[in-house]
């Protein structure tokens, strides 16, 4: 069955309680996230929204780089290939464009997408092919132990940036946009259901599309930078430091300085590559 | 144009001869990045494929598209890329990845000097070592050498064969010579020659894992989107694909990862030999070298000197039986490489002491001549180069 058919036509809501068991590899955990991570909370509300898009599990490939979110893969019931540190989306693109019935979803994170992988994720946005990038933006690199990232905000400590980071930020949205992405949002691990939303969106978008997931790591991040506990990081950095796109039309500037948008940032409609292969296809065939 | 028996025949480059060759294994994904002097492969390959429904990517660098390659083969469709050096370089992680996961596809080096951006324009064979140990960490390595035109299609069509049978990345690796040399080449007809196509799996899905060796072959592969969901990681992995740390499970996949090619060396194996029969000098020469190597055993045989060649057509695994075989019979063994003395270290190795083994290095972007080959041969200095002063031009620099 393609995965166009089995989309559901009825406008999305949320449903509960919710069986994830079906989606999951059950003998593959316990996982490697550690206490407190958020990326559980992120692939709980990826789930739930793939569950809403109707779509089968037998057409859809989750693919990653390396890296703690890179490991969502090896956990779900999915067609599952976890890559090269930065390389998931090169790697999604020749997958999608041989079979081009797949519904791909990536996941990454800061330090996969937008260090070693800039190039491909620039490009992927350019290209605009059908297909969802999670990037779970913890601001560090976890895997690794602790290293400042492209968003590991300026002043704050990683084990590379001993007395704080001096590097400006990349922000992911702004990015994904200025690259071509056709639907750029951002959520957070602390607004589950709204991140759920957000992503069903994505998933049902046609073209190529960027969530930039704002998630906490207090193993690493919270630790070197003085945070209490996880709830604290959640609360300071992903609730307080976020505004949802409805929200920031009601503030001035001033109120805005600081924040980071929540919710659909970008969208436009744009041919989606594989669909431009099939016509090139027939050009070239005289069709 | 046709030939007697009505076969197509065709004056065409050695980099035209690799899509015709790829085209008729079946290749119908192509992801590459331009770079001479392989680049007419990429022109070709897009002008070809959407004709057949296959399908075709520039992509943004050459690591790109290694790794899409792997995910079109993942895909379920034979797939191949091209460079030359500085891209192969930077295509080895993936190349390592796809050796790792046992993915199925082709990658073509048209090697041009180096190191770093050299001579984009000018022949070499200094790949030859990175072709087998460019990856990190202990992996199979099969790399075809064809030396014409119309050899560049054979072994591209092998190149497909193998690396379907073997579940492995295959390179074939030429030179700026072969690829851009034109010959009258001719093509095969549907059917004439074997093409193995990719073994799937026979089982149920649920029974399905990807790495499960049965009967001492390796397990069918599955495509991505077709019922089986599988997973996988360059990480270590067991049977069904899945990550582990298991230090038993790990020494044997490694060691199975380099038997599965060790194991079935004399299958890959492909030499030819040139009055090799009764030689007291033999020249081991692959690639472009060959061609001239050929030409020189011609010359001096027949002044009456008895010297042959052995030519392998794989040069990884490294025809060690064919070398040793030779060392036995003759008194020298001459190398000639256009690099500065890479193969003739594995004549030396492998030929265990039996024979003196002496190379001709040649880096000047100048193919070695013939008489360097029967100067060596004859124990004559080898001058550095045989072109006249006076015939020799400056030639434009040309970066790409």
């Amino acid at each position: 069955m393609s995965t166009q058919a089995a989309v559901r036509t009825v406008p999305y809501k949320e449903k509960a309680p919710f069986d994830y068991s079906s989606y999951m590899r059950k003998g593959k955990l316990p996982h490697i996230w550690c206490p407190g991570c958020g990326h559980g909370i992120v692939l709980k509300s990826l789930l739930r929204a793939i569950h809403a898009t109707g779509m089968q599990q037998n057409d859809i490939a989750i693919v990653s780089g390396i890296g703690c979110s890179s490991r969502t893969p090896g956990y779900v019931d999915f067609n599952t290939l976890h890559t090269l540190h930065g390389r998931a989306l090169a790697y999604a693109t020749g997958l999608k464009l041989a079979k081009p019935k797949l519904k791909i979803i990536v996941t990454t994170g800061d330090g996969d997408a937008l260090a070693i992988g800039g190039n491909h994720f620039i490009h992927a946005c350019r290209r605009n092919m059908d297909m969802t990038v999670l990037v779970y933006n913890n601001y560090i690199y976890g895997m690794t132990s602790g290293q400042s990232s492209p968003t590991t905000p300026q002043s704050m400590i990683a084990t590379t940036a001993r007395y704080g980071s001096i590097e400006p930020v990349f922000n992911t949205c702004e990015m994904a946009k200025a690259a071509g992405a056709t639907f750029v949002a951002r959520g957070t691990a602390y607004h589950c259901q709204e991140l759920e939303k957000t992503l069903y969106d994505a998933i049902m978008h046609k073209g190529t599309a960027v969530v930039d997931i704002l998630d906490s790591c207090p193993t690493y991040y919270g630790r070197f930078n003085k945070f209490k506990n996880a709830s604290e990081m959640m609360e300071k950095i992903e609730k307080d430091g976020t505004v949802s796109v409805t929200q920031a039309t009601k503030m001035t500037p001033e109120q805005l300085q600081g924040k980071l948008l929540r919710g659909i940032i970008h969208k436009a409609e744009r041919p989606e590559y594989c669909e431009e292969y099939e016509r090139l296809m027939a050009k070239a065939q005289g069709k | 144009m046709t030939t007697k028996k009505g076969k197509q025949k065709k004056f065409i480059q050695g980099n035209e001869a690799c899509v015709e060759g790829a085209l008729y294994a079946g290749c119908r994904f192509y992801a590459g990045y331009p770079i001479t002097p392989s680049t007419e492969i990429m022109e070709v390959m897009g002008a070809r494929l959407p004709k057949i429904g296959g399908s075709f990517i520039q992509m943004e660098d050459e690591i790109a598209s290694i790794c899409a390659i792997v995910g079109a083969s993942l895909g379920g469709l034979k797939s191949m890329t091209a460079t030359s050096g500085p891209g192969f370089s930077l295509m080895q992680e993936g190349i390592g990845y796809a050796c790792m996961t046992e993915v199925p596809c082709v990658v073509v080096d048209v090697m041009r000097s180096g190191p770093s951006t050299g001579y984009p324009t000018g022949p070499s064979q200094s790949d030859v070592m990175q072709a087998k140990w460019g990856a990190h960490g202990d992996h199979p390595a099969i790399v075809l050498t064809p030396s014409s035109v119309q050899e560049v299609l054979y072994e591209t069509i092998r190149a497909f064969n193998l690396s379907e049978l073997y579940r492995t990345p295959v390179t074939i690796l030429y030179d700026e010579v072969i690829g851009h040399m034109r010959e009258a080449i001719i093509l095969p007809e549907p059917g004439e020659l074997h093409v193995v196509e990719r073994q799937k799996p026979d089982c149920s899905p649920s029974e399905y894992k990807p790495y499960e060796v049965r009967n001492n072959k390796v397990a069918p592969l599955a495509a991505y989107g077709e019922g089986y969901r599988f997973h996988v990681t360059g990480l270590y992995h067991a049977a069904d694909g899945f990550p582990t740390g298991n230090t038993k499970l790990i020494q044997e996949a490694n060691e199975r990862l380099v038997k599965k090619v060790d194991e079935n060396k004399e299958a890959i194996w492909k030499n030819e030999e040139f009055f090799l029969d009764d030689a007291e000098i033999g020249v081991f020469a692959y690639g472009v070298c060959a061609k001239s190597a050929k030409f020189a055993v011609k010359e001096l045989r027949s002044k009456g000197i008895k010297v042959g060649l052995l030519r392998p057509l794989t040069i990884w695994p490294f025809p060690d039986a064919a070398v040793e075989e030779m060392a036995k019979q003759v008194k020298t063994i001459i190398v000639p490489e256009m690099n500065l003395g890479q193969i003739v270290h594995e004549v030396q190795r492998a030929s265990r002491g039996k024979c003196e083994v002496r190379g001709i290095f040649r880096v000047d972007t100048d193919p070695i001549h013939p008489k360097q080959i029967m100067n060596a041969i004859l124990g004559k200095p080898v001058e550095a180069t045989v072109i006249p002063d006076e015939v020799m031009i400056e030639r434009d620099m040309i970066d790409g």
